[in-house]
């Protein structure tokens, strides 16, 4: 048999990156490799994950809120910070996912809209990974339409008190502080939440079928009393968390296409060992053509993540910009983990294999930090200039 | 404390590595070019020893002009500043002609402390850092698993088969180390973009006084005369368990020593 390439070399993409990027990427892949990938298969199965080791070993190399400048944050570029997401999600989403939710929404909301106590206070220990945050804006009955948010925050003397709750939070249960956003008389709030505050209970989410390598729970807000410095002065309305959820589309759109790629290297490698009648299943033509396939479309995938990357680097991204990026690219790797899975047979369904875990994390991929067909909206939006969510 | 950390670049050792046909050295066109895997537990320990102590930690790297990605690599990891020996009358030099040289440009930096692996993955010869001792009239504590540091008294465990052994002496010294030895850091994304502002000197064999022919093929005290690849494995011995399986099982096993 002959030297193979890998899927992303066939377009030399590597050529596009600077050796400051590259020497990046490779940083991420050997902790990938030697902290995530030999262990993701058992925390995956039994539903644990070391969220707190891990958050340590991301924070000592500066992977959490990597793309922010100050307050100990590593300041690297949005292509920098893409392939990151990349090489985690290589390992597991639940991996990406941790640090998507530290550096982009929690830290970035603080970042952006906090005060420069809140923003001392919080963010250089979440750097580190001493600290962990998360981000509470979905509820048990609102997702796609956070406008209809039922958990509200009123005004008691000089502080605030927040009822409700919140759904389907990432790293909820082993979290130190929220970033938790509320209707206030005032319209959307958002206040940054201690997770020690009276009243405030984080519920373990169990019996999932997809990110069984990540933390997931609910937030109960009981009559929390907070002082009032816990409001993010500069936020207001729904356009600051919406901000937030911009920043980390941008690295799902990057990290999806790291579940796609170690899936597709794994059926690769597996076609040109698993033999039958006679000969490597790589040897025929159904599995090349959806091995092609797969591989134009990773590769159209990185194409599209570096351009946004770029974009961002120069100019700045515009919402529907990332939403284009982050439709495509989790439909694309989900497609090409279902597909994988296929060339694999029986053994695609086993965890020896990351290639159905990869698939089941993707299921939620696709639906989290808004769903394909809200995305399909924002950008039908653009192009016509009618609104189809009201 | 002044430390200068040897670092080489090698053909990854987990790929194919080929010597060249022309002239039998080490084929780095064909490679992935890394770091010696034992240098960078010799950066760490220079590293931690600066956060005990202080000082300043200097990598110092003879290769060709590509070596220089390895040495951003090891900036990155946290040293200080670098210095890459860089000449093309360099290529072919051996281990003796290597030596010299590198104790020449360890001469203009002056360290309390050298610290390199204890051996390279490509050559693996164990001897450059005894040799760069002897040149530099300096102790040589070479094969450490563990090294102490108070005031100007080094003490380390050198690592035997059988055990280690507890070897003292003063500075100036060169310490080889083992992976043993410590964990090494990761690099950190702040320290990639440092590493691109660090400062790197290239020195000639000009600068150092050192004349061409002294290294290279025509100063070089060895040669390869011959190589060959190894010869494929060969097919097992294959027992097959007619109810003596066991047996001969551990007839081979005392045959090869094992038991």
């Amino acid at each position: 048999m002959a030297a193979r390439t890998a899927p992303l070399d066939l377009l030399a993409l590597d050529s596009l990156l600077s050796q400051e990027e590259i020497a990046m990427r490779d940083l991420v892949r050997r902790l990938v490799d030697q902290q995530v990938r030999p262990h993701v298969a058992r925390w995956f199965e039994d539903g644990r994950t070391p969220t707190r080791d891990l958050a340590k070993q991301f924070g000592a190399v500066g992977l959490l809120g990597m793309h922010l400048q100050g307050y100990g944050c590593a300041g690297a570029s949005a292509v920098s910070y893409g392939l990151a997401c990349m090489e985690l999600e290589a390992g597991d989403s639940g991996s990406r996912s941790l640090v998507s939710v530290q550096g982009s929404l929690a830290m970035y909301g603080i970042w952006a809209y906090g005060s420069e106590a809140q923003k001392q206070r919080w963010l250089p220990d979440m750097a580190v990974g001493d600290a962990i945050g998360c981000f509470g804006l979905t509820e048990p009955d609102h997702g796609s339409d956070p406008a209809s948010m039922k958990t509200r925050a009123e005004r008691n003397g000089d502080g605030w008190v927040l009822r409700g709750t919140k759904m389907w939070i990432t790293n909820a249960p082993v979290a130190d502080v929220a970033v938790v956003w509320a209707r206030t008389d005032d319209g959307v709030r958002g206040f940054v939440v201690p997770m020690d505050s009276e009243g405030v209970t984080a519920n373990e989410i169990h019996h999932k079928l997809s990110l069984r390598a990540s933390s997931t729970g609910e937030i109960v807000l009981d009559e929390v009393r907070l002082p009032g410095d816990a409001l993010l002065p500069e936020a207001r309305g729904l356009k600051a968390p919406l901000s937030c959820l911009t920043e980390a589309r941008y690295g799902i759109a990057w990290g999806a296409l790291g579940a796609a790629r170690d899936c597709l290297d794994t059926a690769i490698a597996y076609a040109c060992e698993r033999e039958q009648f006679g000969r490597p299943i790589a040897g025929f033509q159904l599995t090349q053509a959806k091995l092609a396939d797969m591989a134009v479309e990773l590769q159209k995938g990185f194409l599209l993540a570096l351009h946004l990357g770029r974009l961002a680097d120069s100019v700045g991204l515009r919402p529907e910009q990332v939403s284009i990026a982050k439709l495509n690219n989790v439909r694309e790797a989900l497609a090409i983990a279902r597909q994988c899975r296929t060339i694999l047979g029986a053994n695609g369904i086993s965890l020896e294999y990351p290639v159905l875990r990869h698939a089941n994390n993707l299921e939620s991929v696709l639906t989290y930090e808004g769903t394909s067909e809200i995305h399909q909206l924002v950008i039908g939006q653009e192009l016509t200039g009618v609104s189809a969510f009201t | 404390m002044k430390i200068v950390v040897l670092v080489k670049q090698v053909p990854d050792s987990g790929a194919e590595r080929n010597l060249r046909s022309d002239d039998s050295t080490v084929d780095r066109d064909s490679a992935n070019n890394v770091i010696n895997e034992m240098d960078e537990y010799a950066i760490e320990e220079a590293l931690k020893l600066r956060e005990a102590h202080g000082g300043e930690v200097t990598i110092l790297t003879m290769g060709p002009e590509r070596a220089a990605e390895s040495i951003r690599k090891a900036l990155s990891m946290g040293p200080d500043k670098a210095v890459h020996v860089l000449d093309d009358a360099l290529h072919g030099s051996c281990a003796l002609a290597t030596s010299k040289v590198l104790a020449a440009a360890l001469k203009t930096l002056e360290p309390d402390l050298v610290i390199a692996g204890a051996e390279s993955t490509d050559a693996r010869g164990q001897v450059l850092p005894h040799m760069l001792a002897e040149r530099l009239g300096a102790a040589a504590l070479t094969g450490a698993r563990k090294l102490t540091v108070d005031g100007a008294t080094l003490t380390i465990e050198r690592q035997t088969e059988e055990g280690y052994e507890v070897v003292t002496a003063s500075t100036p010294a060169v310490v080889s180390v083992w992976d043993t030895i410590n964990e090494p850091r990761y690099p950190s994304f702040k320290g990639i973009m440092e590493a691109k502002k660090k400062p790197v000197q290239t020195l000639s064999l000009g600068d150092l006084g050192i004349d061409a022919g002294e290294v290279g093929f025509g100063g070089a005290s060895t040669a390869v005369v011959e190589h060959a690849r190894r010869p494929p494995r060969q097919g097992g011995t294959r027992v097959n368990d007619d109810g003596e399986g066991g047996v001969k099982l551990v007839e081979f096993l005392v045959s090869e020593k094992f038991v």
